[in-house]
């Protein structure tokens, strides 16, 4: 062949020829990558939802169950002309929102393809079985079952908080976790414990062919993975109980904490008002009236409200005093009518004078834990005021005060508990003395604690002496709980000086009307209630109500707290509602002569005392 | 001579070159199902459905035929070469005016819009410029060497061309590139092909690498160029081989030679100093090189009066300034997306998503057919809408993805045997128009093949023209079929008369 110009031309065709079939041999027979990238392409991974793990209370009765709802799903490509006023009959729901959606649909056809997407969410299976009956008629509609929570008993809606779709956010700050679709638990336990609740997702791998169907299992399902359920949880609620005390607290602004003294487990645990759980099961559509709502339903008071403490505090006090020695139990301390210091007064109600240790716990005297508090501040094994003060700071945070106490809540308040530094900062140095800080002594000024902390001081008193940190979780199966939980944490204050205050706050309850016993109200006959009234001075309006109790007196089964705001004094509202809730408990009901007491417990209503801001 | 009435019995069945028909014929009929094949998945249809892109096809298809019959039989090939002049300047004109008149579509002005009907001046284009070109270098005496032959020659390519680029139709004007191949047939000398071949690669050399290498590159080939000519080339081996070995070490040499600069150990003055040696770019240092010896080498090629060497010292030049102009035509010349494209091709940028997007979902469907393809229809990549403009310019892709490396091999080999008994058939001819015709045609169809193709896997940047006769679209295919009919009767009539 001779080499002229158009065999060179023929001879550059043919190499380039050659070039474009090289490049096709290596991209569509040597090089696997682009195969695999139109795998990716043409795989649909179907999510399959593992059943969320179950709540149950301490008795095995469940909180948070699940039931069947089913999404009606959509497959625009197969809808047919159909009778849009006899599919809105059936799903009760309004041809506007048909049209809408259709609309909608149409819209992002090209989105959707082929594929199913969800026109309603979760509708009861009543409703979806009337569907089903005419679904023939309704080509491309579908229902796909899901399971959603359901709640059959009334009681901790704010305990076991709701569950919702995630959003963006959600996802955002849980990278890998969550896809848009899946649910979370948002509040409560659900949140608190969502890694053992949700279960592991699963998922179908299957492949669509070129109109976009699912034709095939991707390697016959050989990667698929199956979905596992979630773990089931057992809360140490009493559901009885807590349903009891949200009766109760029903119309009052406030808390019910009951702790079983042996375990740190919550037995109760209310905040009212709180969310229902009917609202819990459909959040959605009240999440708006429950955000707004200017009582705060979703505000869980109990462990998040800083209250001053009030009389209650006085049993600490009793307590640092005789761990001190700056007096004893025999002590006598007058009082008339308040404690008189220079030109100004701590006042107190009448009662008898001179009065014992004892005697103080029940009649709660005012002026006997001003002698106790100047003499511990006085002290004069301290050095200065500040030493003393700050050696009253860690007695009076061993028994929790001021500090989280670490259950497992995932929202808790510290309170507060001062100390020298603060009064250095609001006073200046040297600016300061006993009497300055006197209102410590009766739980009232720059005290802030939670009812969580009164519950867990009344447990720690009821086990002479220590507590274990109060938690809601218990362990089961499959769930183990931190063991910091089963450790005894001792306050400062030896064993020895317990049975003193037990036996003042013995005598408060069960020593008869006349006697001078503040909470005579809140005995009940055969079970030995010891327990402590606190009217906590409100400047905004009426003082609140504080009550705690134990039960019976020897190895006692409950420990309660009640803090009812705006209820006046301990004995009026906190003394009757903690005494029932306590009689509840170990009686299993209530006697007939404190029904009365009850009723009117039951049916008081304290909303309009409180303000709302 | 014969008498010609016994020719004029040999009928259409001998006269014309069948394969050619048939071979058009088969790539329409390729080009009608892959397109079905594109769009049948969105909206499945008949292909016969008018409302859908092969339906319309269809139509295009027929009328299509119907130019091929009416070329073939009703227009005598003998006007050609006296109509080239009107119909090039009609053209032209029709050109001009579509920038005024024309409707916008994605940003060129391009496109008549006649009802229903879009047609775009520049597929026939390609037919007057062919025909033009055919008739001016058709004449007695023309002599493409000649400087006066020459600038009419490359003016009637160029001014077509420059005004497809101000309807900012960059890929279709680059399709004229192509006519340097018909040229070169016809005589012009194989060093312009050479030099447009090194323009392009110092380009890309400058762009990836960087102006110094691509001088060094020129360098080398220069003097290889000038020592082959004058039959040096043991000088070459000797002198410039070990010369552009150094240059190439240059950069090290300096870095080595520049301090590290350690805080607190070297001395004021010394830092000064070794901030000189940085200040001093190896590209500098080459160019100072090259500016001692070009003098020295054209000095030789004066004294001796060798014009190759003098021109080989000019193109040099010229050379360097193109790669020093290469930041300001990328940068400034080209349009945005265009700059893009070439940074994506060359590996400059990765950008998947972006302007890659198309590339690399391109090359997924065509890789994913494998050997034999997924099977008519069933292709996966093409029904997710994942490639863009799929029945039009990325047609190719369907074809990867549906008949596999097989498909692809059979259709370029197609267009390979339609080019070659074109050019076999031009060889043949007795006249010159017929010949250089037939070579336009070729060429016009073998820059679309190759750009288009190359675009869809990956060897050339996202240049948007058809592929011939298969992509979606009546005004390109009215356009490729006119050209190549003109060449069948031209051919027919040759066979008639001979």
């Amino acid at each position: 062949m001779k080499l002229n110009r158009e065999n060179k031309l023929l001879i550059g065709l043919c190499t380039a020829a050659v070039i474009l079939i090289a490049k096709l041999f290596s991209i569509q027979i040597l090089d696997d990558k682009y195969k695999m990238s139109a795998d990716n392409n043409t795989m649909v991974y179907a999510t399959i939802y593992p059943t969320r793990g179950i709540i149950n209370d301490r008795n095995g009765n469940i909180l948070v169950g699940n039931k069947v709802a089913y999404d009606l799903m959509v497959t625009p490509k197969e809808v047919e002309p159909f009778d849009t006023l006899a599919l809105c009959e059936v799903l009760d729901i309004t041809p506007e929102f048909v049209r809408e959606k259709m609309d909608e649909f149409y819209r992002n056809r090209r989105r959707i393809g082929y594929q199913s997407v969800v026109m309603i969410k979760q509708i009861p299976p009543e409703t979806y079985m009337k569907f089903a009956e005419v679904a023939y008629k309704f080509p491309g509609f579908r229902g796909q079952a899901r399971s959603i929570r359901e709640y059959p008993f009334n009681a901790g809606g704010n305990l076991l908080g709701y569950v919702s779709e995630v959003n963006a956010k959600y996802i955002e700050n849980h990278p890998g976790e969550y896809k848009s679709g899946d649910y979370a638990g948002m509040t409560g336990i659900e949140a608190a414990r969502e890694t053992e609740l949700r279960g592991e997702k699963g998922y179908n791998i299957w492949l669509r062919n070129s109109r976009n169907k699912i034709e095939s299992r991707y390697r016959d399902g050989e990667l698929d993975k199956e979905a596992v359920p979630g773990d089931d949880i057992m809360t140490t609620i009493d559901a009885e109980l807590q349903r009891y005390g949200q009766m109760l607290m029903a119309n009052k602004v406030g808390s019910l904490v009951a702790i079983e003294p042996s375990t740190g487990e919550i037995l109760t645990l209310v905040s009212s008002p709180g969310i229902d759980v009917d609202q819990l099961a459909n959040i959605g559509q009240h999440y708006k009236d429950i955000s707004t709502d200017p009582y705060k339903p979703m505000f869980n008071r109990a462990v998040q409200a800083s209250y001053p403490p009030g009389s209650v505090f006085k049993l600490v006090n009793g307590l640092i005093g005789l761990q001190e020695e700056v007096f004893s139990p025999n002590t006598l301390y007058p009082c008339n009518m308040g404690y008189h210091f220079g030109r100004n007064k701590l006042g107190c109600h009448a009662h008898k004078s001179p009065l014992n240790f004892e005697e103080s716990i029940m009649m709660s005297c005012n002026a006997y834990y001003c002698y106790v508090l100047r003499s511990l501040l006085e002290n004069p094994k301290y050095a200065s005021i500040d030493e003393a003060m700050d050696k009253w700071n860690e007695y009076v945070k061993s028994f929790g005060f001021g500090q989280k106490l670490g259950s497992d809540f995932p929202s808790e308040l510290g309170g507060n508990i001062p100390d020298s530094k603060y009064y250095n900062r609001v006073y200046r140095k040297g600016g300061w003395k006993a009497t300055t800080v006197i209102s410590l002594s009766i739980g009232q000024g720059e005290i802030g604690c939670t009812p969580l902390h009164l519950a867990n001081l009344c447990a720690t008193i009821a086990n002479r002496g220590f507590y274990y940190t109060p938690h809601i979780i218990k362990d089961s199966e499959n769930v183990t709980i931190d063991p910091k939980y089963k450790e005894k944490n001792y306050t400062m204050v030896d064993t020895t000086h317990f049975h003193k205050v037990i036996g003042g706050m013995y005598k408060a309850v069960n020593s008869g009307y006349g006697s001078g016993g503040t909470a005579s109200v809140a005995a009940v006959e055969g079970l030995d209630i010891c327990g402590k009234t606190g009217t906590a001075q409100n400047p905004h309006g009426n003082d609140h109500s504080v009550f705690i109790c134990f039960a019976p007196r020897d190895n006692p089964k409950i420990a309660v707290a009640a803090y009812v705001e705006n209820g006046g004094f301990g004995a009026t509202w906190a003394a009757p509602i903690a005494s029932l809730l306590t009689e509840k408990y170990l009686n299993g009901e209530i006697s007939k002569d404190r029904k009365s007491l009850e009723d009117r417990m039951l049916k008081g209503n304290l909303m309009d005392r409180v303000k709302v801001k | 001579m014969r008498s010609a009435g016994g020719y004029r019995n040999r009928g259409i069945a001998k006269t014309i070159d069948w394969s050619l028909v048939f071979c058009w014929l088969i790539l329409i009929l390729i080009g009608w199902a892959n397109i079905y094949a594109s769009v049948h998945s969105s909206e499945p249809a008949s292909i016969f459905d008018f409302a859908s892109r092969s339906g319309k096809q269809f139509v295009w298809m027929a009328t299509a035929l119907g130019i091929a019959l009416f070329i073939l039989f009703v227009v005598p090939p003998r006007i050609y070469e006296g109509a080239s002049v009107p119909i090039y300047a009609f053209v032209l004109f029709l050109l001009v005016a579509v920038i005024f008149l024309g409707i916008e579509v994605k940003g060129s002005r391009s496109w008549f819009e006649f009802g229903p009907v879009r047609f775009q001046p520049a597929e026939i284009s390609k037919i007057s410029t062919s025909l033009m070109l055919a008739t001016v270098m058709s004449q007695l005496g023309y002599k493409i060497g000649r400087l006066k032959d020459f600038i009419i020659t490359a003016l009637i390519i160029l001014v077509p061309m420059l005004i497809i680029v101000g309807q900012s139709e960059t890929g279709s004007a680059l399709v004229y590139v192509g006519f340097i191949f018909m040229l070169y047939r016809e005589g012009l000398t194989g060093w312009l092909i050479f030099m447009v071949g090194m323009a392009i690669l110092l380009f890309i050399l400058t762009l990836t690498a960087s102006p110094f290498v691509a001088i060094l590159v020129l360098a080398g080939v220069a003097s290889l160029c000038i020592c082959l000519y004058s039959g040096r080339f043991r000088w070459w081996l000797i002198l410039c081989v070990p010369a552009i070995i150094l240059m190439a070490f240059v950069p090290n040499i300096l870095e080595a030679l520049t301090p590290v600069p350690i805080e607190g150990e070297l001395p004021a003055e010394e830092i000064v100093e070794a901030s000189l040696i940085s200040k001093i770019k190896p590209l500098y240092v080459l160019l100072g090189f090259i500016g001692l010896s070009i003098p020295f080498a054209a000095f030789h090629a004066f004294r001796e009066r060798n014009r190759f060497t003098q021109l080989a010292i000019v193109s040099a030049i010229a050379g360097i300034a193109l790669v020093f102009s290469v930041d300001f035509l990328f940068n400034e010349v080209l349009q945005d997306h265009q700059r893009k494209r070439i940074e994506v091709l060359l590996g400059m940028k990765e950008d998947p998503s972006g302007v890659g997007y198309n590339v690399n979902q391109s090359m997924i469907a065509i890789g994913s057919g494998g050997f034999s393809g997924k099977g008519y229809l069933n292709g996966t990549q093409t029904t997710y809408g994942f490639v863009p403009e799929q029945s039009t310019d990325f047609i190719f892709c369907t074809i990867g993805e549906e008949w596999g490396f097989m498909g692809c091999t059979i259709v370029i080999l197609l267009y390979v045997f339609l080019m070659w008994r074109i050019i076999k058939d031009a060889e043949r001819s007795r006249e010159a128009f017929t010949r250089i015709y037939g070579y336009c045609v070729a060429c016009c169809i073998f820059m679309h093949l190759f750009i288009n193709i190359g675009m869809t896997i990956g060897l050339m940047p996202v240049i948007g023209i058809p592929l011939p006769f298969i992509s979606y679209g009546g005004s390109s295919l009215w356009g490729f079929t006119a050209l190549l009919f003109i060449f069948i009767a031209l051919d027919r009539n040759e066979k008639k008369y001979f």
